[in-house]
């Protein structure tokens, strides 16, 4: 009995520090982009690299910064105050990530109460059409959606990303599976008495659903944000770059000069890095129950 | 089938309840229909013309020309390759190290779990560009830590060209590839460990049974669902191995790191021909469709 206790700690001991050093091997990426914009040019190119900066200078943020200045926003006549390029990028990527979110927790949470509570026709016929996109690789429908777009008039516009973002039948699917515990009492008592579909929706689903619009939101935030593939076939113009395309185009210009890269990274991470600390919850949530019977 | 639960319903309920369905639905399903259905169709469709990016040059419609051509295409037999050892090398090697991630830490209290469940999805949320460039720096050839770290402990006897190596490239792509995939099963992992029937364990422990007996006669069998659930996510994430490629390699040197969804990109933006690559995104998804179902098929038979 006590050899047992004793083997069994003894390999959880060395599990423990296997973990530890993977984990810290994963952090490092992170860490190295981090520390790599604080960095000088020299320590950077330095045939022996510092693990920690020397100094911790700001040039590369002010190179980041330097670059082609464009306007906050651009809202047909409206035109904000110009600013750095890199900035707008952040802008872009943030209207972007929102726009998606709002417009996916929207219709996905409407559709998914229908598949999960209502019986109609053709019901079967629409989530069999769901489960099967969700199967295949989204980005083999890339190449006909350009077309599509440009027919539609929004090639190179922030829409082009949005509205290919919203059709994507994940969020109908993942509501679907947290409208399901809806009680169906409630909603009959809700029919009897009297109350409109719509008022049942926002009174009673909506409410019930919370944390399913919640995973769902952050879950389209963080991957919109990081939908390099779409962004970049979609977009095109430097005042509509991503932050994302933003440091591609970096790296294609300076392909040497990681200070200035690594600078452009940590602005592009840390935002939505912080967002899903925050969020981390409802994202470890919306993962498990997208995953149920999948 | 939809009288079965509720046999009462009124014709007029039925009537009631599938307008009102419906009306749920639309929203969703405009965008659905529009940009996933439709783009679909014409991917199929767009296969078998020669077609160019912009819409002003109309489209000839060459049969199976451009399935033909592919056929006799070595770039795309490479393409194809590679792609295949992505996903032979990756989703294995995903799905154990997940597992094993998990079950080290599915017990753990709260903030630790938390803890090691967003290290191990970092490089997922970092976003594929800043991760990718980040690689870059450290695969370089002259400042690259790796080089650097190998050759002063004696592993390296010189500095290698980790990217420009064709022996090399592929490997680090897949190890860059590795990093960004275990998050989301780790996640499941650890879910799905939480949810086993402590009953079944409890009474197979007071029988004598060591540690990995349970695990394999009890929690294996009950994770299974999410196994499979892993296996086909991680296979279609490897296929679609898209921007390390592109901002790593370009497909090089000598088409090493050419992979189909590169492949793909490359033929409707370089090549500028739309319906080569639309007749691969169709080969792709009928790739990805066989082997989902085998995976599907193995996990039913265990």
């Amino acid at each position: 009995m006590k050899s047992g206790v004793e083997r069994k700690s003894a390999y959880h001991v060395i599990a423990l520090i296997l973990l530890v050093i993977m984990a810290i091997l994963f952090i490092f990426p992170l860490y190295w982009i981090v520390t790599g914009a604080f960095k000088s040019a020299a320590e950077i190119n330095a045939a022996q690299p510092t693990w920690f900066p020397k100094e911790f200078v700001l040039t590369n943020f002010e190179k980041l910064f330097s670059r082609r200045a464009a306007p906050l926003f651009q809202f047909g006549p409206l035109v904000g105050p110009v600013v750095p390029g890199a900035i707008r990028w952040l802008v872009n990527t943030v209207f972007m990530s929102v726009a998606a979110m709002l417009l996916t927790c929207l219709t996905a949470s409407m559709a998914g109460y229908a598949l999960a509570k209502k019986r109609f026709i053709g019901r079967g016929l629409v989530f069999s059409l769901i489960v099967c996109a969700m199967a295949l690789p989204k980005q083999v429908i890339l190449l006909p959606l350009i077309r599509e777009i440009s027919a539609l008039g929004l090639y190179d516009s922030l829409w082009a990303v949005i509205l290919p973002t919203v059709g994507w039948p994940f969020g109908v699917f993942l509501m679907k599976q947290f409208s399901e515990s809806i009680p169906g009492e409630m909603l009959e008592a809700a029919r009897i008495d009297g109350a409109s579909e719509l008022r049942t929706f926002t009174q009673i689903v909506m409410p019930m659903v919370k944390p399913g619009i919640g995973a769902l939101a952050i879950f389209t935030f963080i991957n919109t944000w990081n939908d390099y593939f779409m962004q970049l076939i979609m977009l095109s113009s430097s005042e509509e770059l991503t932050i994302s395309l933003g440091i591609a185009t970096l790296q294609a210009e300076n392909a040497t000069d990681f200070g200035l890269i690594m600078a452009g990274a940590t602005l592009a991470a840390l935002p939505i890095i912080i967002v899903f600390l925050i969020f981390q919850k409802y994202f470890t949530q919306g993962i498990t129950m997208g995953a149920v019977k999948g | 089938m939809a009288n079965k639960k509720q046999p009462a319903m009124s014709r007029a309920l039925v009537r009631r309840e599938t307008t009102s369905g419906y009306l749920f639905l639309l929203p969703s399903l405009v965008f659905f229909v529009g940009f996933v259905i439709i783009p679909m169709v014409m991917c199929v469709v767009t296969s078998f013309f020669d077609a160019n990016l912009n819409a002003t040059q109309s489209d000839v419609f060459i049969g199976f020309q451009n399935y033909v051509e592919l056929f006799h295409d070595p770039v795309f037999h490479k393409a194809l390759i590679n792609t295949l050892i992505i996903v032979v090398v990756s989703v294995p090697i995903t799905c154990i190290f997940s597992l094993w991630v998990s079950s080290a830490i599915y017990n753990m209290k709260g903030p630790l779990l938390s803890f090691f469940r967003c290290v191990f999805y970092l490089p997922v949320v970092t976003g594929s560009v800043a991760v990718t460039v980040v690689w870059k720096w450290m695969y370089n050839n002259y400042y690259g830590i790796l080089n650097y770290v190998g050759t002063s402990t004696g592993i390296l006897d010189h500095n290698i060209n980790w990217l420009g190596d064709p022996k090399f490239a592929l490997g680090c792509i897949i190890l860059i590839l590795l990093t960004t995939s275990v998050g989301q099963p780790i996640v499941l992992y650890v879910s799905a460990l939480g949810n086993v029937d402590t009953s079944l364990v409890e009474a197979a422990k007071v029988d004598g049974a060591t540690n990995l007996q349970v695990f394999w006669k009890i929690k294996w069998p009950q994770m299974m669902p999410t196994t499979l659930y892993i296996l086909v996510i991680t296979t279609i994430n490897s296929f679609q191995c898209f921007a390390l490629i592109q901002l790593l390699t370009s497909g090089g040197p000598n088409y090493a790191t050419e992979t189909v969804m590169y492949y793909i990109y490359y033929s409707a933006f370089k090549l500028y021909r739309l319906g080569y690559g639309n007749a691969m995104g169709v080969i792709l998804a009928i790739f990805i469709a066989v082997l989902s179902a085998i995976q599907f098929k193995l996990a039913k038979e265990k």
